[in-house]
């Protein structure tokens, strides 16, 4: 075991299956002796050459598209889209396209894609440098939704992301690139998609998060654990397909219930838990569920006072955990 | 309710008849206009530098430059109706804003995100100019959306029978976005009063020219679509000007879009989150620098007996003074209030 970023962990994961699986090639923007924005594919230019990691032109609704194609020909593309503010033109070929391509085929093509994407803000990105466009694809039917919050399990999930015969969207927590620090087995390992993990054993309310928030959720469930609540942490890993037995199992322990995410508030993530919640574990409920995300403006400001305020951040999830444990 | 006040902004879509005091663009620079010119790229440039420096002082969170641009967006503005043409711009467009009226105050409050910044009340990044009174439409930051807009506000020009040519900036890299051709078919359809100015540097961030296009010149991707396509020396401003003045005269007389190609260089990294070292060499980035058009334009006028080493001096300490006093005033600006965060979302 050693000590790596969240980032180290993608990168050595793209890295593994690179060498592993010959069908395995990247593309997107400045992926290649850039080595990408946020440097996740630093030294694989190098290392496998233009063949295999190729800078695409500007134009992200064509990485996608391209990605499909060569999916459909025996390819395992990794497409990046430098951040998830850029997703947006390549919606129709992820929903219309990548995502409806099995099902509408009768099963003979499937598209094993991975669409790799920056998240988040709390980085000074401003309007499209933050977004959180989770809850908008974890809607899609056939695409697979995957938020790693730790080093480990970024590296085990994107392996099985690349592994899997299904589009993949693997959002990463952009401010936890560095930020996330944690151990990484050495050698071969993955983590399995749809699983969710139980990160912290607790008697008093659950708390659901994944992604940079569950990084958060973390230092809260110290800080009121010294005031003697317990909290249980759920890291959802994958929102689609949800890992509804873990979800339920915790809530059923507890019956308290916090869902925490960046995302905006309305019809986000939190909205589907509570509403699972509400439908097969109606009986156990002990206090309303809660929600703490962003709120429902257009998107994170820039202005640092105007950031902060949309930004939920450790001070507020103490102050959730504390509501919601005193109900 | 909270909104942004801005002269001219009274009712939304609203756009004033004529912009007070305009100058209108002759069809070849007159000397004082040149001496004008000259004084615009050097404030742009002056500001631009302050900007680097404030960012690496930790005073800015973030700075996209203009540098090496500046020529070819000085000819660009002064071809246009300034105030009356619509600009709807892309994040390099330092110069042109500037050339266009808006204030270096403005453009600072945007950069340290305070409160009355007029491009979007701190809401955007820096960059992102918006300024409603010189008819600046609003930046974003995913390339290219503003084609296909600039074509809507060219259509709907055409269909209210006004006289506005918009002019619409975007870098070579963001050609390869479907947004660029589907306004471009838009704009060749209905030959709109539109220029389309790319500034070419060469560079998507890391991605150089030859990954982005299979053509030698972004000028000729405009046959596609039926419509003018020049591409010039964008590093000097006569053949800016030219090109672009023959570009809005054609627009403005009913004889349609073209695509201006301006051939310019990034001075530059992409940004202030950049670190060009890992994909240009340093001779490579000796080579750039020393394409430097403004001591080339300055040259120029010269030679030509408009410009001496009392007018430089001058212009030089007038550039400074207004960036003292901008970044003075910007710095001591209060943030915006954190209402302003929260709307209004919908428009009354
Ligand atoms: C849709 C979209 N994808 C990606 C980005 C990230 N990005 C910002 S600028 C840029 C390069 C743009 O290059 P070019 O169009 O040549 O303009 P330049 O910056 O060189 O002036 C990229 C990839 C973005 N802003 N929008
Ligand atoms: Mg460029």
């Amino acid at each position: 075991m050693s000590e790596k970023t969240l980032v180290e962990g993608i990168r050595e994961a793209l890295d593994e299956e690179l060498a592993r699986d010959p069908n395995v090639f990247i593309t997107g923007t400045d992926i290649g002796p850039r080595g990408g924005v946020f440097l996740a594919t630093q030294g694989l230019y190098a290392k496998y050459g233009p063949r295999r990691i190729i800078d695409s032109p500007l134009a992200e609704s064509s990485i996608i598209g391209v990605g499909i194609g060569a999916a459909m020909n025996g390819m395992r593309p990794v497409c990046e889209i430098q951040f998830a503010d850029f997703i947006h033109p390549a919606y129709n070929q992820i929903v219309n396209e990548a995502a409806r391509m099995f099902y509408r085929s009768g099963g003979q093509y499937c598209v094993p894609l991975v669409i790799r994407c920056p998240y988040g803000g709390g980085v000074g990105g401003g309007l499209y440098h933050s977004q959180s466009v989770e809850a908008t694809f974890a809607h899609v039917p056939g695409l697979k939704v995957v938020i790693p919050s730790n080093p480990r399990d970024a590296k085990g999930l994107l392996k099985s992301a690349i592994r899997d015969n299904n589009p993949v969207l693997f959002l990463e927590p952009k401010k936890g690139y560095r930020a996330i620090k944690g151990e990484v087995p050495e050698g071969e390992y993955t983590e399995p998609l749809g699983v969710a993990k139980v990160t912290r054993a607790g008697d008093d309310i659950t708390v659901y998060a994944y992604g940079m928030m569950h990084f958060y959720c973390v230092q809260a469930a110290d800080q009121v654990a010294e005031e003697g609540i317990s909290v249980e942490l759920v890291d959802l890993r994958t929102l689609n397909p949800l890992d509804k037995a873990t979800v339920l199992q915790s809530f059923k322990k507890t019956g308290k219930a916090l869902i925490v995410y960046e995302d905006n508030r309305f019809v986000g993530f939190g909205a589907e838990i509570a509403a699972l919640l509400c439908e097969e574990a109606f009986e156990h409920m002990d206090a309303p569920i809660m929600r703490l995300a962003g709120p429902d403006v257009p998107a994170v400001p820039y202005s640092r006072p105007l950031q902060d305020w949309f930004m939920p951040d450790v001070q507020r999830i103490v102050e959730a955990m504390r509501k919601l444990a005193a109900y | 309710m909270l909104k942004l006040d801005t002269a001219g902004a009274k009712d939304h879509n609203s756009h004033a008849q004529e912009h007070p005091g305009q100058a209108t663009a002759h069809s070849a620079p007159t000397p004082d206009c040149l001496v004008e010119m000259y004084e615009v790229m050097v404030r742009s440039r002056r500001l631009d530098e302050r900007c680097w420096l404030l960012h690496r002082q930790g005073r800015i969170g973030f700075h996209i430059s203009g540098i090496g641009h500046e020529a070819a967006q000085v000819g660009v503005a002064f071809a246009m109706q300034r105030g009356h043409d619509f600009l709807h711009p892309y994040y390099r467009d330092l110069a042109m804003v500037i050339a266009l009226g808006m204030p270096m105050r403005a453009i600072l409050l945007g950069s340290f995100g305070k409160q009355g910044d007029p491009s979007s009340g701190g809401r955007q990044m820096p960059n992102h100019y918006c300024y409603k009174p010189a008819s600046i439409f609003s930046v974003s930051s995913p390339v290219g959306t503003q084609l296909p807009q600039a074509a809507g506000l060219a259509l709907a020009e055409k269909l209210k029978g006004g006289n506005r040519v918009t002019v619409t900036c975007i870098g070579e890299g963001a050609t390869s976005e479907g947004d660029f051709h589907e306004a471009l078919d838009w704009a060749g359809v209905h030959r709109l009063p539109l220029v389309v100015v790319v500034e070419n540097n060469e560079y998507a961030i890391s991605v150089p020219m030859h990954l982005q296009m299979a053509v030698e010149r972004v000028a000729d991707r405009a046959a596609a679509y039926g419509i003018r396509g020049v591409s010039v020396d964008g590093l000097d401003v006569f053949a800016s000007y030219a090109a672009a003045k023959e570009a809005i005269d054609l627009a403005r007389a009913g004889a349609g879009t073209t695509l201006l190609e301006v051939r310019v260089a990034r001075i530059t990294p992409h940004s202030s989150d950049d670190n060009d070292a890992t994909y240009r060499s340093p001779e490579e980035k000796a080579r750039v620098r020393a394409q430097d058009p403004l001591p080339r334009f300055q040259k120029q006028l010269v030679e030509m007996g408009l410009l001496t080493p009392a007018m430089i001096a001058e212009i030089e300490r007038r550039a400074q003074a207004e960036v003292d006093d901008a970044l003075r005033y910007a710095e001591n600006a209060p943030y915006p209030p954190v209402e302003w965060a929260m709307g209004p979302v919908f428009a009354d």
